[in-house]
């Protein structure tokens, strides 16, 4: 299957995934509840955030066709929603600075003058189409990694934590073998194994990722497992796996929440950082800025560039970051008593 | 007698004056977008040496009636309006360090659990002494040897060697003693204490009882007590105020309240009481449940719950009715049998 | 009149042999075992149908672990529980299973004991689920509303949420819980003791009640003696561990015979405003259950104490139709 079609699925399950998820709160008086506070407390944020992942999907949906003024082999490659909202032959030959009429160096005029409101980058691309493509590849990198850090986090978490004994040495001790080994060493050498696809290097930070989340969830759940209802569970002849799914996974999920939230953002800076070591992901912010080891040592300066990467990167953390405290303090177990 | 200088004057009047008084005292919280009175208009005088019981269930306000003496209610509440004056001087209009001066000074708080009063990582020695030093200026060592003192009067055994002691180490009886020791460290002309005995077992309680009532007979201390245990009550009060939904329903003496009572809540809560029950026969119940605050009903707010309710009760919240130099009921029934309605 | 009149009364329920809980204090980077706090060591019980058993002691005495082991909600170290002839103590986790049905617990807090996330409705049902109870979904509903309407709840509020009741109406759904899967036995672990007094009258009122109405068997287990006198048939006070008394209620509070039981006795305080009657009797503190003191484990603080308890354990000498654990009452001792 072509690339573009697998994506094209992903976008559609990603969607109905969210109308999913937007049922489910709007059924649960808690959620919608928090929801609500949420809305309340950082609309800002949350519209922010919104305009990221809905830049994300513009990008992520592609088809082939329809590309005038294009010529050959490009004319049939699949081209996304966001980069049909700019004309199909945007590239200029090199750099040019914004709204510029002409190329940076040698001042040759550019096949689109004065179009390129942040500029272009040395390929020639334009800046302004480039940052906004990253936002894809930031929720692909935050959204791709929680999904697989949490799902594992939870259930080594859960395992040790309600099982005890045994297994909650072994888990432990596979945690604590992990966590000993520098994070950064291991992402690199997870990354050169498994190859450098976009996937791949999620799947690499989801490994170095899920023992932080694990060992909270071990923590809740052993303080969990002692509470009266879990013990009435038992009481009532309970088997084992229906109080952990029943009665101790719903009452993580605002952990999860949280978790989630502040991954996101922990990820895709750290993905920033794998791009200036030149494994991060194409197309990601990350290697906009790495290339400004170069530009910034020009004469005269090429900041925009950088500029524009690293403002989409921080409004998107700084957002993320936000949504994520308010969410903290909103499912906080004290505030959970009384405002549920 | 002519000639004899002013002071005297005020010093035996003194003597006679309450060491606290409260009047009309109102204290709120925020609550579905305005603040609900928590505490609504409650007056009470204790002298020195008495004890006077604050009684109520769970949400009748008596324990934020205790934080507000101290103006100790954790924001967002805050006092409203009403008059607290201890040991004469006007509680609510003193500034933040005068406040701190009579706190622990002039009025000290016990509290109900003593695992979280004490700091974890502080001996229990230290803690007394930062208390002595932060109202007096002593030496570290008349400091630690006026601290051990009080250990030894309130019954802490080993006191010089306990000095030393975390409360992890100590029990929750030894623990509740330290506070107490606390408390008294400045012989304070009143000391509340806020459940102080719910959280331990009923031998420990004993002593701790014993204790207390040392305390009033020898420093004349008077002593606000905050509790919902009726039996520890009885053991320990001189008088009784009943507390039901932010009012006074009804207060007496310790015989008065408990050998008669006049307001269908007194009389509902006594008759609820098991060991007053005879075995088998089922026990006296308050039907419905106490409203929050906020949700106060017109009227007397015991009127939805009350066996003997009149019309009158729902539109019109009752007075005080006295029924002896020291008995008063807030109660229109009572009113009515007493020819005053 | 009413079905426990009916059961024969002197028909035992259960009975404890000899219990035993430890748990193990471990210590160090490798976890060894370093000693063992002695929850329960030794205790011997008697329940029988229809009636009411106290279980009385102050706090670290064993009591809740008792309650908890007759559940294997923590497991036993050694001891027989005899339930219609089975030892439930020697059941594997499965065996066990069916007889969790027969017997069940309603602990103190009623806001801990039921998950925040589930509907009352689901909380009432869920034992149902598990023992297969009702056919389908349709009568389990049936029977959720008919327990909620027994403990004197509407039914109509099933599909709330626990925090929207008040403490003793989520009692009430505890038990409500508890009665669903129709057991013989209850086991209530202070389940008055958070609520207040008026509410607690409520609670004890009901659960006479259900207990004349259902032929109910009732373990009580509490410090409050005000309780315990109103409720119960039987008591066993529980001293570090172990039944330091026992016998009929009556019996236990006109007289009672260990020293112990008296000294708990007098420091209760009464409500009675002709008698201030709470004498402390005992000094000092309760051991740590990981370090009994040798021979009788009370006579560090036992203000009658004599040479020989330090020395040897008191075995279970009658008295009336109950017995006490001490050398004063050996028949053989001068």
């Amino acid at each position: 299957m072509e690339g573009y079609v697998v994506s094209n699925a992903v976008v559609v399950a990603v969607v109905v995934g969210g109308v999913f998820a937007a049922w489910a709160v709007r059924r649960s008086r808690f959620w919608s509840e928090s929801f609500r506070e949420l809305a309340r407390r950082r609309p800002l944020a949350l519209a922010a955030i919104a305009v990221y992942v809905l830049l994300g999907l513009a990008d992520a949906v592609s088809w082939v066709g329809d590309a005038e003024g294009l010529e050959g082999v490009a004319a049939h490659q699949p081209r996304t929603l966001l980069d049909r909202a700019f004309p199909a032959d945007f590239k200029e030959r090199s750099y040019s600075a914004p709204l510029a009429d002409v190329e940076f160096y040698g001042a040759a005029p550019l096949a689109r003058p004065g179009a390129h409101w942040l500029g272009t980058d040395i390929l020639g691309r334009d800046v302004l189409l480039l940052t906004l493509k990253g936002a894809r590849v930031a929720l692909l990198i935050g959204g791709l990694t929680s999904l697989i850090v949490i799902p594992l986090a939870l259930l080594f978490g859960m395992s040790a934590g309600y099982f005890g004994g045994r297994v909650d040495d072994a888990v432990f001790f596979v945690i604590s073998t992990l966590a000993s080994i520098p994070h950064l060493l291991l992402l690199i050498a997870l990354i050169l194994v498994l190859g450098r696809g976009p996937v791949q290097v999620c799947i690499a930070m989801g490994i170095t990722n899920w023992v932080g989340f694990a060992r909270v969830v071990r923590g809740e759940t052993f303080k969990l497992r002692e509470l009266d209802y879990v013990q009435a569970a038992r009481a009532l002849g309970a088997s084992e796996w229906r109080i952990v799914l029943r009665h101790i996974l719903p009452n993580l999920m605002h952990l999860v929440v949280i978790t989630f939230v502040l991954l996101f953002s922990g990820t895709v800076l750290s993905e920033a950082i794998l791009a200036f070591l030149g494994i991060g992901i194409d197309g990601s912010w990350g290697q906009m800025i790495d290339q400004a080891r170069d530009e910034l040592a020009r004469d005269p300066i090429i900041a925009w560039n950088l500029a524009s990467a690293s403002a989409a990167l921080f409004g998107l953390i700084l957002s993320v970051n936000l949504v994520g405290d308010a969410i903290r303090d909103i499912l906080d177990p004290r505030t959970l008593r009384e405002n549920l | 007698m002519p000639g004899k200088p002013a002071r005297s004057e005020p010093q035996a009047s003194e003597a006679r004056r309450p060491v606290l008084e409260v009047r009309d005292l109102v204290t709120t919280f925020p609550a579905d977008g305005g603040r609900a009175a928590v505490v609504d208009g409650v007056s009470l005088q204790i002298a020195a040496g008495e004890v006077l019981a604050l009684v109520g269930e769970s949400g009748c306000g008596k324990s934020v009636t205790a934080l507000s003496i101290l103006r100790l209610v954790p924001r967002p509440g805050r006092v409203a309006s009403g008059s607290i004056r201890l040991a004469g001087r006007d509680v609510l209009s003193l500034g933040v360090a005068e406040m701190r001066a009579v706190r622990g000074a002039l009025g000290a708080m016990i509290f109900q659990e003593p695992m979280t009063s004490l700091n974890p990582v502080q001996t229990v020695g230290e803690q007394v002494v930062e208390a002595i030093r932060l109202h007096e200026r002593t030496s570290a060592d008349a400091a630690r040897r006026r601290t051990v003192e009080l250990f030894e009067r309130v019954g802490i055994p080993d006191a010089d060697a306990r000095f030393d002691t975390y409360p992890h180490q100590l029990s929750g009886g030894l623990k509740q003693r330290v506070m107490i020791a606390m408390a008294l460290s400045m012989r304070p002309k009143l000391l509340i204490a806020d459940e102080p005995t719910t959280a331990l077992d009923v031998t420990i309680q004993a002593q701790i009882l014993e204790l207390l009532r040392e305390v009033r007979d020898r420093f004349a201390t008077a002593i606000l007590l905050i509790t919902h245990d009726l039996g520890v009550v009885n053991e320990l009060a001189d008088r009784i105020a009943v507390m039901y939904a932010g009012r006074v329903a009804e207060e007496g003496t310790r015989e008065e309240v408990l050998a008669a009572p006049r307001h269908p809540y007194t009389q509902g809560l006594l008759a609820s009481i098991p060991s007053r029950a005879r075995p088998g026969e089922p026990l006296a119940e308050i039907r419905g449940v106490v409203p929050s605050a906020g949700e106060w009903p017109k009227g007397c707010r015991f009127a939805t719950r009350c066996s003997r309710v009149l019309d009158r009760c729902h539109d019109v919240p009752p007075e005080a009715i006295a029924l002896s130099d020291t008995q008063r009921a807030w109660c229109h029934v009572v009113a009515r049998e007493e020819g005053r309605a | 009149m009413s079905a426990a009149a009916e059961l024969p009364r002197s028909e035992t329920l259960l009975r404890v042999e000899g219990l035993r809980t430890w748990f193990p204090i471990r210590k160090g980077l490798f976890r060894k075992t370093v000693g063992h706090v002695r929850a329960v060591d030794g205790v011997d019980l008697e329940i029988r149908a229809g009636e009411t058993l106290a279980l009385v002691g102050e706090s670290g005495c064993g009591k809740t672990t008792v309650g908890r082991s007759l559940l294997r909600l923590e497991e036993p170290t050694a001891g027989r529980i005899w339930f219609d002839g089975v030892d439930l103590a020697r059941l594997s986790r499965a065996a066990m299973r069916p007889y969790r049905q027969e017997i069940q617990i309603v602990f103190q807090d009623p806001l801990a004991s039921l998950d925040p996330r589930m509907r009352i409705r689901d909380a009432v049902a869920e034992g149902m689920e598990t023992f297969g109870i009702g056919a389908d979904a349709a009568e389990r509903t049936e029977r959720v509303a008919a327990a909620l309407q027994r403990v004197q709840l509407d039914p109509r509020q099933m599909n709330r949420y626990p925090h929207e009741f008040s403490g003793g109406q989520r009692q009430r759904i505890c038990i409500a819980r508890a009665l669903a899967v129709e057991p013989r036995l209850i086991v209530c672990d202070e389940a008055t003791s958070a609520l207040d007094v008026s509410i607690q009258a409520q609670i004890l009122n009901l659960l006479h009640r259900l207990q004349d109405e259902l032929g109910l068997t009732y373990l009580f287990i509490t410090h409050d003696l005000g309780v315990v006198r109103y409720l119960a048939d039987r008591v066993s006070v529980m001293y570090l561990g172990q039944i330091v008394e026992e016998g009929r209620t009556q019996r236990i509070f006109e007289d009672p015979r260990h020293p112990y039981t008296k000294a708990l006795l007098d420091a209760v305080p009464s409500v009675d405003p002709a008698r201030r009657s709470a004498h402390a009797r005992l000094e000092g503190d309760v051991p740590s259950p990981s370090n009994p003191p040798p021979g009788c484990r009370f006579h560090t603080r036992c203000p009658v104490a004599f040479e020989r308890c330090g020395r040897e354990e008191p075995g279970r000498y009658a008295v009336a139709d109950g017995h006490a654990r001490c050398f004063l009452e050996d028949p053989a001792s001068p």
